[in-house]
């Protein structure tokens, strides 16, 4: 079972990511994070989502994307790739020595802190998912009041583009 | 131009020409602007599934796209079974629903139901349409849709301010759907590669799917030149013609002894339009052991590898590629396969077991012979289906129109007046379980107004004898639920009732005229055929089998 992230494009419309999800739900593929967003692209969003399967599955996975008829490209990054999510983790602090400990954590990870309260502080943490769950365990001894994370973003490294030049072969 | 009259006008240069429906609050003005225009027909059903159905059955016989029309909320509903079942079976449908005026969707309106969201898991695609000037681009496109690459259930979905608001768009020349490019033909390395394969195999077996239906003609070209050792699914049926020699039968859980042996032993198979479906596999562990190589054609590329891994995978349209296969096929050296596969036909072929009641075998058989098997067949779901496809002789494609996916009882009359509707010169006999038929019986008003001459067959045995035959060989002979005759109606007196003359057949010495004279009858007929109340489909490969497990002959005496 190998971790896969998985990047789709499709035209922006009404309940496009419902299709996609209620598939998804449908034929029992496991989805562990699942992020949206416009592109520079009019009428073109981005889907990517981090899935667990054996080549099989993954095949299926891009097979039934493809058969949508709003996917217009499918791409699993199986090559070097970019990986990053976004996450606010909010934490309870009690006394200055906590707060500077949490303070030499969030360096440790890049985080920063972007609302502060008397006894809670909340960080911004960005990059790869694995290193958000650290940051998010590092800090589970003090107290984790409310996480959100966005879910993992995705892109080849080096030269490689999603275009949407290649037609894709579906029905 | 309201949209009402340009949903019309664009239905109409999609080329249709009947419309099966139920009219409703949520979608008059359609009905309003359809009774002005008199170059559209309607046929009027019972309930929507049997609209849905019909416009099944009527894409199947003709291989154009069935049209249904239904109302809102309830109206629109009622089409799920048959959208499943159209997409199960991969049949080209649109499906037109009313839908709540825009202004009140989400509110729970009147007859309001989130007919996209319901729908969208059973068609192929859907649309809610919100601005009446998109209506002749998504009717293009839904028809382009539905009748390309692997076929399917198309639902358009349009709230009543909207058919009843002013056009000022226009109606495209072109469908432009980027993301929808099915691959016609067959990659040309793939295909050497195939006839390579083909030319090196000792125990070749053909397998043809529902997808092979509008591939008739090659695929005959192609084994009657190589001699290839032909099998046909139960959607597949007429593809091959029954009286040809090279074909073995049905194959799967109640296929032939031949059939599913040569499966068995076969190095080498050549599935054209199938997936492989359960009801033909089994347990996928041991299905085709000695296999070597699959070449597998769809047009679907998420059906290849699906279930079976294929080691010469053949994206295209079957037609397509089974004219090239036949171009470059060689006859096959492969005598000793095909004595083999003769000695398995020899020891076990089909047979009707000898009983003093009147057995549904022995009905399809008689309407088979009296029919030189060139009707089109439709049928319910159940033990009557699985005795047509084994014991009718289909020798044309388009021409058994059955329920495989899904298992929809109640398909059969509906379907039977679709096909009827399209192919009115044809003879449609419907064979029909009394289980079955009751599921959509109202339709028989449906064969009654517009006068249809369908030839209704049921085959009473006065239980849902598929569930009864489980039980039997499964459930120690629990027969939970399944008993029917002592609440079935008088078949005869309730056509009567519909004006639908109507005939019983009880004895075997009556079969042979009976069948005579209801195809002579120039109209619609329903015959109560009275067969043995306990009797099991044969061969069987109970699910989840092998062909090793197959149960030739029913495992006891007939209990009374």
């Amino acid at each position: 079972m190998k971790r896969h992230l998985v990047s789709v494009l499709v035209q922006d419309h009404p309940r496009v990511l419902t299709r996609i999800t209620s598939m998804f739900a449908r034929r029992g593929f496991n989805i562990d994070s699942l992020a949206v967003g416009r592109t520079h692209l009019p009428g073109v969003s981005r889907i990517s989502f981090v899935v667990y399967g054996d080549d099989r599955t993954i095949e299926q996975v891009e097979k039934q994307l493809n058969r949508l008829i709003e996917v217009l490209k499918v791409v699993d990054h199986d090559g070097p790739r970019l990986e990053r999510e976004l996450a606010l983790v909010k934490v309870r602090v009690d006394g200055i020595e906590e707060r500077l400990e949490l303070k030499e954590i969030a360096e440790a990870f890049r985080a920063r802190i972007v609302d502060v309260a008397r006894t809670a502080l909340t960080f911004e943490v960005s990059g790869h998912p694995a290193k958000i769950d650290r940051f998010i365990e590092e800090l589970a001894h003090y107290g984790v009041l409310e996480t959100m994370r966005t879910g993992a973003l995705g892109m080849d490294r080096g030269e490689r583009v999603l275009r949407l030049k290649a037609r894709k072969e579906a029905v | 131009m309201t949209g009402a009259e340009v949903l019309l006008e664009a239905l109409k240069r999609q080329g249709v020409e009947v419309i099966f429906g139920h009219p409703g609050g949520a979608i008059m003005p359609v009905y309003d602007a359809l009774y002005r225009r008199r170059d559209l027909r309607h046929v009027l059903v019972r309930h929507e599934q049997g609209a849905g159905h019909a416009a099944t059955g009527y894409a199947r016989a003709s291989g154009r796209v069935g049209v249904a029309m239904a109302t809102s909320g309830p109206g629109a509903l009622n089409l799920v079974t048959a959208l499943a079942d159209a997409m199960m079976d991969a049949t080209p449908v649109v499906a037109i629903t009313g839908q709540v005026p825009t202004g009140v969707v989400g509110t729970d309106a009147f007859q309001e139901a989130d007919v996209t969201g319901v729908t969208m898991p059973i068609t192929k695609h859907n649309y809610l349409v919100t601005d009446v000037n998109d209506l002749p681009r998504v009717v293009a496109e839904a028809f382009h849709i539905a009748a390309t690459g692997r076929p399917g259930p198309v639902l358009i979905d349009l709230p009543k301010d909207v058919q009843n608001a002013e056009f000022a768009g226009t109606f495209p020349e072109t469908v432009d759907l980027p993301g929808y490019k099915p691959v016609w033909k067959g990659h040309p390395r793939q295909i050497k590669k195939a006839l390579e394969a083909l030319r090196g195999a000792e125990r070749p077996v053909l397998l043809v799917g529902g997808g092979a239906q509008g591939a008739a003609g090659p695929i005959r070209r192609f084994v009657e030149k190589s001699g290839i050792p032909a099998i046909g699914t139960l959607q597949g049926l007429g593809v091959i013609a029954a009286d040809d020699p090279r074909y073995l039968g049905m194959p799967g859980m109640h296929g032939t002894y031949a059939a599913n042996q040569a499966i068995h032993e076969a190095d080498l198979i050549l599935g054209i339009g199938l997936r492989f479906d359960d009801r033909v596999t089994g347990d996928l562990s041991r299905f085709a052991p000695r296999l070597r190589t699959l070449i597998h054609v769809n047009i679907d590329p998420a059906e290849i590898g699906k279930v079976l891994e294929a080691q010469i995978p053949l994206v295209g349209d079957a037609a397509w590629v089974a004219e090239r296969l036949a171009e470059g096929a060689e006859p096959l050296r492969i005598e000793e396969w095909w004595q083999r596969i003769r000695a398995w036909q020899k020891a076990h072929p089909l047979r009707i077991p000898e009983r003093a009641e009147l057995q549904s075998q022995e009905v399809i058989r008689a309407f088979g012979e009296a029919t030189g098997g060139e009707a089109v067949v439709v049928t319910g779901v159940g033990q009557h289906q699985m005795f047509a496809a084994q014991f009718y002789p289909v020798k044309r494609p388009r021409s058994f129109l059955t329920s495989g996916g899904l298992g929809t009882m109640g398909f059969g009359l509906p379907a039977a007046i679709g096909a009827q509707v399209a192919r009115p010169d044809a003879t449609v006999v419907l064979f029909d379980g009394d289980g079955s038929f009751q599921m959509t019986l109202q339709e028989l008003a449906t064969v009654a107004k517009y006068k249809l001459p369908v030839k209704i067959v049921i085959l009473n045995n006065g239980f849902l004898g598929m569930v009864r035959q489980w039980q039997d060989l499964f459930y120690d002979d629990r027969y939970s639920e399944v008993y029917l005759a002592d609440s079935n109606p008088d078949f005869v007196r309730l056509a009567e009732a519909y004006g639908i003359p109507a005939v019983r057949v009880e004895e075997r010495a009556a079969l042979e005229a009976a069948v005579e004279r209801i195809l002579a009858s120039p109209g619609p007929v329903l015959a109560d055929f009275r067969v043995v109340p306990e009797e099991g489909v044969f061969p069987m490969i109970p699910a989840g089998g092998s062909a090793e497990e197959m149960i030739l002959e029913p495992p006891k005496e007939v209990k009374r």
